[in-house]
Parts: structure tokens; C-alpha cells; sequence
């Protein structure tokens, strides 16, 4: 490539002009800048003033651009110079709509607006423009795992948008849970009736589709690589194993019903007139079969009365069984509850609910049930006695607030569900954390009985499977970006994420299944998947600098990094999804993206101009999550909503990237005070990166050490929760922080 | 107990909810509560004392098979038919009219409650406004007020002596009424030869219900 | 001619010498202001009220309501029903919503009706006073005629449940109507905001339980003085008796002073068109309005 060659372009529109005095600008850029081109102009992002740039890059051979007018998340489209560094000076959004336009403020927003010219000179200095890695895979076949309707529909769905797809299945037949009912709750108006379970219909559709390959009786024994490069064995019956070369993958698999041999009160295992759910189907199919009504596994004689306990082992507090709900057993009961009254009006048909939750079109079919004369009941199941060939339901009335019981010969549980997610890589990596809770904490949940056994076998360092969120179901980003889970290219569907219903589980399969797609797609173009959609940058490491410490490997939200035979981290580029935590996680500073850097924000620290301790003006750094503290700080400007003219906002692509360098340096260079604005942790994370703010509050904590160590106040450095919406409340912490730090006396690093 | 009551009891068995839904007006309703209790939560007369159980209760009741104590219960004759219960209700349950259907039910088989003011007033209203085809307001307060007998209701109209003059003196009680100069149809014949037929049809109608 | 013609069904309780004559006086007068003819359905009969379920059965019931409506029809052709009483305008309204859902029950009804020479052909609307005022003439044809605006005066509107509930006037809630206060302010009284608006006042429970009845009552007078009220305004006559009847029995069981004239909306709409006392039937108010009275004597 050419030799560097930088510029800086100062916009003079939307009132920049008249706010600032922008000749000074100039003077700045070139002056503190040191930029070997700057320009003004009237209308920057106009077709004038893009052309304008476009000539200075095809003949002046300029390499690096610092375009100061607006925010750098505006724009975008007229600003777009893929074969250039650039970077973006905050006047509009950052500057001129924040402050007050008044002959007092003008001092102090001049001052901020020429410390933005000079960030932005600094930080293009220090970047390079991303070449993208070709070298990622471009395989574009999809692998499901889990032939249930979630599955069946991810293999279907990505057909139709023409992508090959590998489906394996555990057992001998696709369906699933689907396929072992009799019928399925209606998805049709008018609501009223149980439906065929639609599963034959999908499995024709399966065999016929020339795009997808099916392996029955099958499990993954390996998955090693990364999106567009996965390479799959598959372990089937014979004891062979297949290879396949896999773009991305959809893990389907499910869940199990909880299992009713922990109910012993409600007589399960005790008399076989108790059923759980899939046992009910198991009869109604076979006495479909027969031609008979439903018949009491006692002594095959017709049922004449049934009892449906709800929440049997479900939505329970006291820590001994599942604490959630299944989602969609209240429609189930209602549904096998008509399979009775659909044959045989005659038969008492009673459920006993403490909340009857009944989604979707629920309501409606719920109404169906009690016009077809079902009995639903408030009431509490205590215990379920065999007493010859029925049993006696004891239960408390919650309306009419009595003991009382029931004779029924058939009595239906309603277990709840347990996610087939695989191996709890977390638990797995640290044992002691599964041990018995202290005192005063909350009863631990019994963990799912199900025979854990890895479902992906992935040769990921971090485990080999998806990591778990709540109560075993894998992680997916359940407030913003439901399908996004925290290993890139592989995509969880259904209720193996979440507790749902079978027209829920087909919507989630069909959005994994675009999800999937272009995850494969931006593999291929060495793309960064959501959300820095696109992005070219990759981490790389200076190796001769590193000391083998694990801290990038260890906390990578996304598993991206492995570590070669000489244990030196290993990055598969196309699982990153760029966020920098190994950056900030690098106590030797060693990795780096082309665009983004320990370098390209330190440089912006210490261009800012730092007046001396007397002046009475603060300097106050805010390192601002460009997810969502940014933007609602561009919106704040936007409303006009003011803030102090003593900070300097950087942003950083996640909260998980902040390299305490910065931190220090920035103390030492005389600020008085460092922000931090990132997204909210925990069990109801917003990170985009999901353990990103966690990570990086976590690392942060340990700040106070250093600040005592200089001899500074703690709260100099502040962490701040921030959502994309708090765009009028952030000013005003902006403005407490401020008057905090004002109160402190000056840094006593200035002028060193 | 009336020989109706047990004759029902006999024709459905242990089906106290089919009972209702064949026999009491709106009784179809009652399988079709959600319990939700916004009915009970709604009624103006439920912070009141001396009645067992709200509208939910009551439906809970006939779906839990307890005839008697459906049939023995004060609920039903609270009801002052406001219908805030009849609105509110999130399934479009008519409650007001299945109160009303049930204690009417109750009623026909002889076992609403003895002394029900209610229930008396109720009677002894249709009882005068089919008399004449038109209500004669001074006999229907002296009827409720002398049902506990000439002493009881001659103590009640004393008490209720300044309201009653207070009436008087305005216009809008007529003491003439008392003796029968009230207002009246002209067809009396005819309505009551229209209400025995009616009568009839709806006895026919219900008997016909509940046998296979 | 007159503007508007309907067959009027007044009701037992709005007869001579019953408990809502004067209302029946006040309509009068105001409807001979509005040019509104209101030709009685002739040989009409007791509607059965709410209260009467349980002796009367559904079909007696509703055969009442149809001989009225086939005698309406008969005599009246082509004109609709307009009750004042809510009682009667919801026992009407619902039989004939049954009537015309359910082909058995007409069917049983025809029979009925036939012992006493009648036959329904097709049933009339059935409106109330209320409707025929806002919606066939409409707040500004009400304000024009008015002479005396009630200017100062605080009326609670007291809306209670048969003229709201079920059916209600279209377009207003079921827990804040506002028709009545925007009549009140028609004729340019206040209408005071309190919230008992369309609590019960007891209805016939007056009279069967009536310490339950009453512990209702005393809630809206209660409540419509603590807002300012000086008099309460109702369409219903259940509920203005009820309200203005037991005040001096509340009294001496609570220990209350309460002394608060009850309205009907005829009542100050004839007073703001330039009725007198006794047009307004001012006289047939057994606590004496006599601010109106002074008002309307000025």
C-alpha cells in the first residue's frame, strides 16, 4: 500500500459553522492534528462535499480521514470509504446541540469541539483499514440436530431459501414430542377442536426435499471449526461414522417431560391409573388404534371420569421441583381433556388449575372446552391415593377454601418440561459452585434428571456445548436478539431455549433458520455476524508479547478462541463477533483489531488537551458502550438535552473491552474523573455481547486498588447502567457525576 | 321438602350442574366462569353480612355437584340487579341473570329459603303487578310490610310513618291505592288468560328437559 | 305536527299518585318545550322489573313485555318505544333482544299472547327519554330552547345502574358515563365530579334489606356532598326515591344531617326552559328543592 497520507474535514453545516469558529478547527487539525490535509466544508455530507473527499482519496492519495461534522452514527450511508482509515469528530450530536448556544458557553464549547478534532486525528492515526480474512470457510450447508417440529422446520425452512441441510435425529423416526400425540392443539380458527398433529405431513415433505439429508438414529460425535467451517461427524447406528462439512448449525433438541417418578404423592408409579401427559397421549393413540374409547390401564375398562392436576411438579417455590411453567400444558390438558368429552359427553372431565395460562389463541379453545362441558376447578392437588381400579384425588378448593377429594379412575399429570440442552459447560467448569447454597440463600433448583450427555461434542476450550441461562436452557439473548446464543453460527430453537408451544417452537425455527443462513453467508465474506454485522476487523495477537495467562480464552463470550499445541490462544475468526473482550481482558495489551485498539483509544486520551489546576475546568473521560450508551447520548443531543462541557465521550464496542490502561492513563494525564457507561448484567443482561458488561465491571472492580494506590478517591472512576432509552436521564447523571468531581479537589497528575 | 325437589334430585342424579343448566334460566352460563372472582368483586352488596356466597362461589358450588348448599344459600337474593357483575364479566357471563335464573329454580322446587325478604318481595310483586296488570305500590308495601304478621307490620309502618306522609303530601302516594282505586288494565281477562298460558308452556318446557 | 312522535311507555311508578308522578309531569313539560308528541301505548302493562324473577318464570315475564310491544305496534304503527323508567326500558330492551334471538321462545310467546287476541309482527326500538334527547336531538337542539341557565348550582349526576348497565347509553363507559353531567351542564348547572356516579342505590333491596340498601345510599349522598353537590340529578325513579326517601332514616341511624334534594334531569331542564314550580313538578319532591323553587318563583 501507498504511503499514509491523513486528512481532517471539518463540516461547517447543520449551524456547525456559526456555533464554532471553525477556522480554529482548522488550525487544530493541523496544528495539535498534525493532519497533511484539512479542509472545510459548507455541506460535508453532500453529494459536493463526498465527491469532494472521494478526490482526495483517489488523487491525493490520502489513506487516513478524520471527518468531523456529525456523529459517527450518522451518515453513514454518504460517508462510506471502505478502502480508507477513517474516523469521526463529534461536533453536532457531541457538541453544539448538547450546549447552550450563549455567550458564556461559547468558550468551553469551542474547547470541547477542537479536544473532538483532535481525538479524531489521533485515533485515525492509529487504525488501519481491515482487510477481511478470506481464509474463514464457505461451506453453506446447515446442520440441524433435532428432528422434532423445530427441526423439521429450521430443515425445511432453509431449503426453500436454497441451502443444503443435514438433519440428525436421535431415535428411528422424526416428530419429536409432536409426533407421539394423538392430536395437537387446534392452530387453526376456529379454535375449537384438537387437530391432527401435522407431523406426517412434515416428514413426506422431509423425504421428498432433494436438499435435505437425513441421518435417523443418529447423534453428533464431533464438532470441531467455526461458521463456514465446521467439520461434523455423525455418529450412526451402525457404529460408523459419517463426515460432514457444515456451515452452521441449529440445535433443536427439545425437551423431556419431568419426570413423574419424583411425584410419588400424586400416586405415580404406585397405580398405572396415573398418567403423565405423554402417557394420555400413549392411550388416546392407542385406543384411536383399537377403535375403543380411552380405556384405564388397570383393567382396560373405559374411563368414565379423569382428573388433569396442572402444575404437577412445576411453578413450584419450595426448591424441590421446577420452579417455571411449562408453557403450554394448560392448553395440553385442555386439548386431552376433549379427547373424553369428544367421545363421550358423559364423562366427568375435571382440571384442576391454580392459573390456567393459556397463550396464543388458548382463550378460545379454552372456551371450547368448558362449552363441551369440561370442569375446571381451582383447587390444589395434596395427594393422589390408588384406591381399587381408580384413585382418590385429595385436593384443596382455593375458591371455596376446603379439603375435599375426588373418585376418578384416570388422573393426568402435568409435569412441566426439561430442556435437552446438553452439558452444563459452566457447572462443569467450576464444580464448586454446585455445592450446597449458604444459609439464607435461595433453596438451589434440582437440577433436570435427564442423563446428561453433550449433544454438539463441540472441541471448543470453553466446553462442548452452548453454555446454560436459567434453569438449564441454553442461552439466548432473550431480551433483544432472541435467537442470538452465545456460540456464533450455532443457533437454538424451540424449547430447548425457552418453555413453548409448538406454533411458538415453529417461529423460533424459522427465525434460527434465516439467522443460520447468514451467519453462513457473513462466514464466508470473513464477516463479523450480529451485532457488528459486517465488520471486517479481526482480533490478532502479538505473540511474542503474550504470557500464556488464558484471560482472552477464558473470557471470550463466544467461545471464538482456542489454544494451539504450544497453549498460545487460537483465534477462529468467524466465531468472533468483535467485541474486544479479549482486549480488555489482556493484561499485556498484545490484542488488537485493525480499527480498534488499546492504541486507537489511549491516542484519543491523551489528545485531549488537559488545562492545568487552576484553570477551575475539569477534565472528565466517558467511555460509552456503542450499543446503547452512545446512541442515547446522540439522542439526548438530539432533544437538546445539555450536559457538562467538561467531558469527553469515547466510544468503546462494548464494556467488556476496556483495557484498564485506559483507565489509569487517563488518571495519570490529569483527568479528574472516568466514566463508564455499559449495559446492565446479570439475569436480565441488555449486553449485546451478552457477559461483555459483566466481564468488563467485573475487571473494573478491582480499579478502587489502583485509584487508593495514587492516592485518589475512589469514585473518580464511575460505573454507570445505561440503556438505549435513558436519553433524558443520562444527562443529568452526566451532570451529578460532574458536580461531583468538581467538588474534589483537581487531579494532582495535571501538568505531569 | 317439596315432592319437585326430590323429583329433580332423582332425574339428575348426581348432576347437579346438568340440574341447573336444564332447569334454571341462564343455567347454561354457569360451566363457562373462569373464576375469577370480578363478579363477586364487583357486587354492592357484598361487604355486607349475613350471605355465604358470591356469584364465583356459587358457580364453583354447582360445579363441585353441592346441591344443597346451592339451593340453601342466601347469594342468589342479594342481588340488586345493578348488573356491574353482568358487565365486567371477562367471559360475557350474563351473572345477573343466572343469579336471578337459580334463585328462581330454587324457588319452583320449594326450597328457597323460608323468610327470604327478598324472595318475598319478589313474589309478592309479580303476585300485585299481575293483579291488575299494573303495580299498586300502597298494597305492595303493606303486603311486605304485614308478613311478619299485623303487629310486626304495624310497627314497621309506624317507623316508616314521616316517609310515607312525606309521599303523601307530595303527591306520589295515593292512600286510595289501599283500597283497591288504584290504576289497572283494562284487559285484566286477557292478560291473565295470557299469563296462565305462558305458565303452562314454560312448565311444559322444562319438564320436558333432564329425561331421555 | 310535532318534530318527533313516539309511543310512550310511563310505567307503573310514573302513574298519577305514584312515586315518580312528578317526573312524569316534568317529562311532559319538557317534551311540550322540545316539541316531542308522546302518545301512552294504550292498555299497557307492568313490565315485571328486574326483581320479580323468581315468581315469574322467563316466559310470563317477557309475554308481559311482548303484550305491550303488539299493542304498541297495533296501535302506534311504525313509532318507537320510549320508556322513562329504567326498569321498563330494560325489561323491554331485553325481552325483545330474546324474542329475536330465540325463535322457540317467540314462538311460545305468539301462543301466549294469543289468549289475549294479540300477535307480534315486528318489534319496535325501545329507547329511553335519555337517548331520544341526546341522540335524536342532540346536546345543542337541548341547550337552544333554555331561558334560565341553572348558573351556579352544583348538581351530582347521579346515574346509578339500569339506565348504565347492561345496556347503557351507546358510546359512554359502564364506570364513568358522562351524559348526565353533560346535561347538566346544557342547561348550564355544574356538574360535580364524586365517585358513587353508578354505585347501586340498594334498588329493590330498599325494601326487602333495607338496612343493606340503605349503607348504600348513604355512600352517594355522602359522596355527592363531600364533592360540593347541593342536589343530586337521576334519570332512574328507583333510584330518586330511594336517595331522597331514606335520608331521614340514615340520619337517625348514622347520626347524618343529610337534607339533599333529589332531581330528576326533566325536572331542570323544564326549569331552565322557564317552567315553573309545578311544571317542573317541584312540589312532588319530598325534600324540597328550594333553591329551585326560589329560582324558578324569580
Amino acid at each position: 500500500m501507498a504511503e499514509t497520507k491523513t486528512a481532517a474535514y471539518i463540516c461547517k453545516g447543520c449551524e456547525i459553522g456559526t456555533r464554532l469558529d471553525t477556522a480554529a478547527l482548522v488550525k487544530t487539525a493541523t496544528k495539535s492534528g498534525k493532519m497533511n490535509l484539512v479542509r472545510e466544508h459548507d455541506f460535508l455530507c453532500s453529494a459536493d462535499g463526498v465527491a469532494m473527499i472521494q478526490n482526495d482519496i483517489d488523487n491525493e492519495g490520502v489513506t487516513h480521514a478524520a471527518l468531523c461534522a456529525c456523529s459517527r452514527r450518522a451518515k453513514t450511508e454518504a460517508f462510506n470509504f471502505p478502502t480508507i482509515a477513517m474516523s469521526r469528530g463529534n461536533l453536532r450530536e457531541g457538541v453544539i446541540w448538547i450546549r447552550p448556544d450563549t455567550e458564556e458557553a461559547r468558550e468551553t464549547t469551542q474547547e470541547m469541539a477542537e479536544d473532538y478534532v483532535r481525538m479524531a486525528c489521533a485515533e485515525v492515526k492509529a487504525m488501519t483499514v481491515p482487510p477481511g480474512n478470506q481464509k474463514t470457510g464457505s461451506v453453506k450447508t446447515l446442520l440441524v440436530v433435532g428432528g422434532g417440529m423445530s427441526g423439521m422446520t429450521s430443515a425445511l425452512e432453509a431449503s426453500k431459501a436454497g441451502y443444503k441441510v443435514v438433519l440428525v435425529e436421535k431415535t428411528g423416526a422424526l416428530g419429536g414430542w409432536a409426533g407421539k400425540l394423538y392430536r395437537r392443539v387446534p392452530t387453526r380458527e376456529p379454535f375449537k377442536a384438537p387437530e391432527d398433529n401435522g407431523v406426517a405431513d412434515m416428514v413426506a415433505r422431509i423425504e421428498a426435499d432433494s436438499n435435505i439429508k437425513v441421518y435417523l438414529n443418529a447423534t453428533v460425535a464431533k464438532t470441531d471449526g467455526a461458521p463456514g467451517r465446521f467439520k461434523v461427524e455423525i455418529a450412526v447406528e451402525s457404529g460408523n461414522v459419517a463426515q460432514e462439512d457444515i456451515g452452521a448449525i441449529i440445535q433443536a433438541t427439545g425437551f423431556s417431560l419431568y419426570d413423574a417418578n419424583k411425584l410419588p404423592e400424586f400416586g405415580y408409579g404406585k397405580t398405572p391409573n396415573v398418567v403423565d401427559q405423554a402417557g394420555l397421549e400413549a392411550l388416546a393413540k392407542a385406543a384411536a388404534a383399537e377403535g375403543k374409547p380411552i380405556c384405564r390401564p388397570s383393567d382396560g375398562q373405559p374411563v368414565k371420569s379423569v382428573v388433569f392436576v396442572q402444575c404437577a411438579g412445576q411453578r413450584d417455590a419450595s426448591g424441590t421441583h421446577l420452579q417455571y411453567c411449562s408453557g403450554f400444558c394448560c392448553n395440553t390438558s385442555i386439548k386431552q381433556a376433549m379427547y373424553f368429552k369428544d367421545s363421550n359427553p358423559d364423562i366427568d372431565t375435571a382440571v384442576l388449575f391454580t392459573d390456567l395460562r393459556t397463550p396464543g389463541n388458548g382463550e378460545d379453545f379454552y372456551r371450547a372446552a368448558q362449552n363441551k362441558g369440561v370442569i375446571f376447578s381451582k383447587g390444589v392437588v395434596s395427594q393422589v391415593l390408588p384406591n381399587g381400579n381408580g384413585c382418590t384425588v385429595k385436593f384443596k378448593d382455593l375458591i371455596l377454601n376446603e379439603d375435599t377429594q375426588a373418585e376418578v379412575d384416570l388422573v393426568v399429570l402435568a409435569t412441566g418440561v426439561v430442556p435437552n440442552s446438553g452439558v452444563n459447560i459452566d457447572a462443569a467448569a467450576a464444580p464448586a459452585a454446585a455445592e450446597a447454597p449458604a444459609e439464607g440463600e435461595a433453596p438451589k433448583e434440582v437440577v433436570a434428571s435427564v442423563p446428561v450427555e453433550s449433544i454438539l461434542n463441540l472441541t471448543y476450550r470453553q466446553g462442548p456445548d452452548m453454555p446454560q441461562f436459567k434453569h438449564g436452557f441454553n442461552d439466548s439473548h432473550f431480551i433483544c436478539f432472541p435467537y442470538e446464543t452465545r456460540r456464533t453460527g450455532i443457533y437454538a430453537a424451540g424449547p430447548v431455549r425457552r418453555p413453548m408451544d409448538i406454533l411458538q417452537a415453529q417461529e423460533d425455527a424459522t427465525g434460527a433458520a434465516m439467522k443460520a443462513i447468514q451467519a453462513m453467508e457473513n462466514a464466508g465474506l470473513g464477516r463479523a455476524a450480529h451485532p457488528r454485522a459486517g465488520d471486517l476487523s479481526f482480533p490478532t495477537v502479538r505473540l511474542e508479547g503474550c504470557t500464556q495467562c488464558k484471560r482472552c480464552t477464558v473470557e471470550c463470550p463466544f467461545g471464538a478462541i482456542d489454544e494451539d499445541e504450544k497453549r498460545f490462544p487460537l483465534f477462529n475468526e468467524s466465531r468472533c463477533r468483535r467485541c474486544g473482550t479479549c482486549m480488555g481482558a489482556c493484561p499485556v495489551r498484545v490484542i488488537s483489531f485493525e480499527n480498534y485498539s488499546v492504541n486507537t483509544v489511549g491516542s484519543q486520551i491523551k489528545a485531549v488537551d488537559v488545562p492545568d489546576e487552576f484553570s477551575e475546568k475539569p477534565r472528565i473521560l466517558i467511555l460509552a458502550c456503542e450499543n446503547d450508551a452512545y446512541p442515547a447520548l446522540d439522542m439526548a443531543g438530539m432533544n437538546r438535552n445539555e450536559y457538562d462541557p467538561f467531558v469527553r465521550v469515547i466510544p468503546v464496542r462494548c464494556l467488556g473491552s476496556v483495557n484498564t490502561i485506559w483507565i489509569t492513563d487517563a488518571l495519570n494525564g490529569g483527568y479528574d474523573g472516568v466514566m463508564l457507561m455499559g449495559c446492565k448484567h446479570g439475569d436480565e443482561y441488555q449486553c449485546h455481547f451478552v457477559k461483555g458488561s459483566e466481564l468488563g465491571r467485573y475487571r473494573l472492580s478491582k480499579v478502587g486498588d489502583t485509584l487508593k494506590g495514587m492516592n485518589l478517591e475512589t469514585e473518580r472512576v464511575h460505573d454507570v447502567e445505561v440503556a438505549i432509552t435513558d436519553i433524558a436521564t443520562l444527562p443529568q447523571k452526566i451532570n451529578d457525576y460532574a458536580a461531583l468531581i468538581k467538588s474534589f479537589p483537581p487531579s494532582p497528575f495535571k501538568g505531569f | 321438602m317439596s315432592d319437585l325437589n326430590q323429583e329433580m334430585a332423582d332425574r339428575y342424579k348426581n348432576n347437579f350442574l346438568k340440574e341447573i343448566e336444564e332447569q334454571a334460566e341462564m343455567g347454561e352460563w354457569v360451566k363457562m366462569c373462569m373464576q375469577c372472582g370480578l363478579c363477586s368483586g364487583s357486587c354492592p352488596t357484598n361487604f355486607h353480612s349475613g350471605w355465604d356466597h358470591p356469584p364465583q362461589e356459587i358457580f364453583m358450588l354447582i360445579r363441585a355437584g353441592k346441591r344443597e348448599e346451592v339451593l340453601n344459600s342466601q347469594g342468589m337474593y342479594m342481588c340488586t340487579s345493578c348488573y356491574n357483575c353482568y358487565v365486567r364479566c371477562p367471559r360475557k357471563v350474563p351473572v345477573t341473570h343466572v343469579m336471578h335464573g337459580i334463585a328462581e329454580y330454587a324457588y319452583r322446587i320449594g326450597r328457597a329459603p323460608k323468610a327470604q325478604p327478598t324472595m318475598h318481595l319478589s313474589k309478592t310483586f309479580w303476585t300485585n303487578a299481575t293483579k291488575t296488570g299494573r303495580v299498586n305500590e300502597v298494597q305492595l308495601t303493606q303486603s311486605l310490610y304485614f308478613k311478619e304478621g299485623i303487629g310486626a307490620g304495624i310497627k314497621k309502618a309506624m317507623e316508616m310513618q314521616s316517609e310515607a306522609l312525606g309521599l303523601v303530601k307530595a303527591g306520589r302516594l295515593n292512600p286510595m291505592e289501599a283500597l283497591g282505586m288504584g290504576h289497572k288494565c283494562k284487559d285484566i281477562k286477557g292478560i291473565h288468560a295470557m299469563l296462565a298460558k305462558a305458565e303452562e308452556l314454560e312448565a311444559r318446557n322444562k319438564a320436558a328437559k333432564g329425561k331421555e | 305536527m310535532a318534530r318527533k312522535e313516539y309511543a310512550f311507555y310511563p310505567g307503573c311508578s310514573s302513574q298519577k299518585g305514584a312515586s315518580a308522578s312528578n317526573y312524569l309531569v316534568s317529562v311532559q313539560s319538557m317534551c311540550k318545550t322540545l316539541d316531542i308528541k308522546m302518545t301512552e301505548i294504550p292498555d299497557w302493562n307492568c313490565c315485571g322489573a328486574s326483581v320479580s324473577y323468581a315468581e315469574s318464570g322467563e316466559l310470563p315475564r317477557i309475554a308481559m313485555n311482548a303484550r305491550n310491544f303488539a299493542l304498541a305496534e297495533t296501535n302506534l304503527p311504525g313509532q318507537e318505544i320510549v320508556a322513562t323508567c329504567a326498569a321498563c326500558w330494560l325489561g323491554s330492551r331485553e325481552s325483545k333482544e330474546r324474542l329475536e334471538h330465540n325463535s322457540q321462545l317467540l314462538a311460545d310467546t305468539q301462543t301466549a299472547l294469543k289468549e289475549a287476541g294479540l300477535q307480534i309482527k315486528a318489534i319496535p326500538e325501545i329507547r329511553h327519554m335519555v337517548e331520544v334527547l341526546i341522540e335524536d336531538l342532540g346536546y345543542d337542539e337541548l341547550a337552544k330552547p333554555v331561558k334560565k341557565p341553572l348558573q351556579g348550582m352544583k348538581f351530582a349526576g347521579y346515574v346509578g345502574c339500569q339506565t348504565n348497565r347492561p345496556f347503557g347509553i351507546a358510546g359512554e363507559s359502564f364506570e364513568n358515563p358522562m351524559y348526565l353531567d353533560k346535561l347538566i351542564e346544557t342547561v348550564g348547572g355544574e356538574a360535580v365530579k364524586y365517585d358513587q356516579k353508578v354505585t347501586c342505590c340498594g334498588g329493590a333491596l330498599a325494601f326487602s334489606e333495607p338496612e343493606k340498601a340503605q349503607a348504600q345510599i348513604k355512600d352517594i349522598i355522602e359522596s355527592a356532598y363531600d364533592n360540593g353537590a347541593e342536589m343530586l340529578v337521576t334519570p332512574c325513579p328507583l333510584c330518586q326515591a330511594n336517595t331522597e326517601v331514606y335520608q331521614g332514616q340514615i340520619n337517625k341511624k348514622y347520626g347524618t344531617k343529610f337534607n339533599m334534594p333529589v332531581l330528576y334531569y326533566s325536572q331542570l331542564m323544564t326549569l331552565a326552559y322557564g317552567g315553573s314550580s309545578k311544571e317542573a313538578g317541584l312540589n312532588g319532591n319530598v325534600i324540597r328543592a328550594s333553591k329551585l323553587e326560589q329560582f324558578a318563583g324569580k
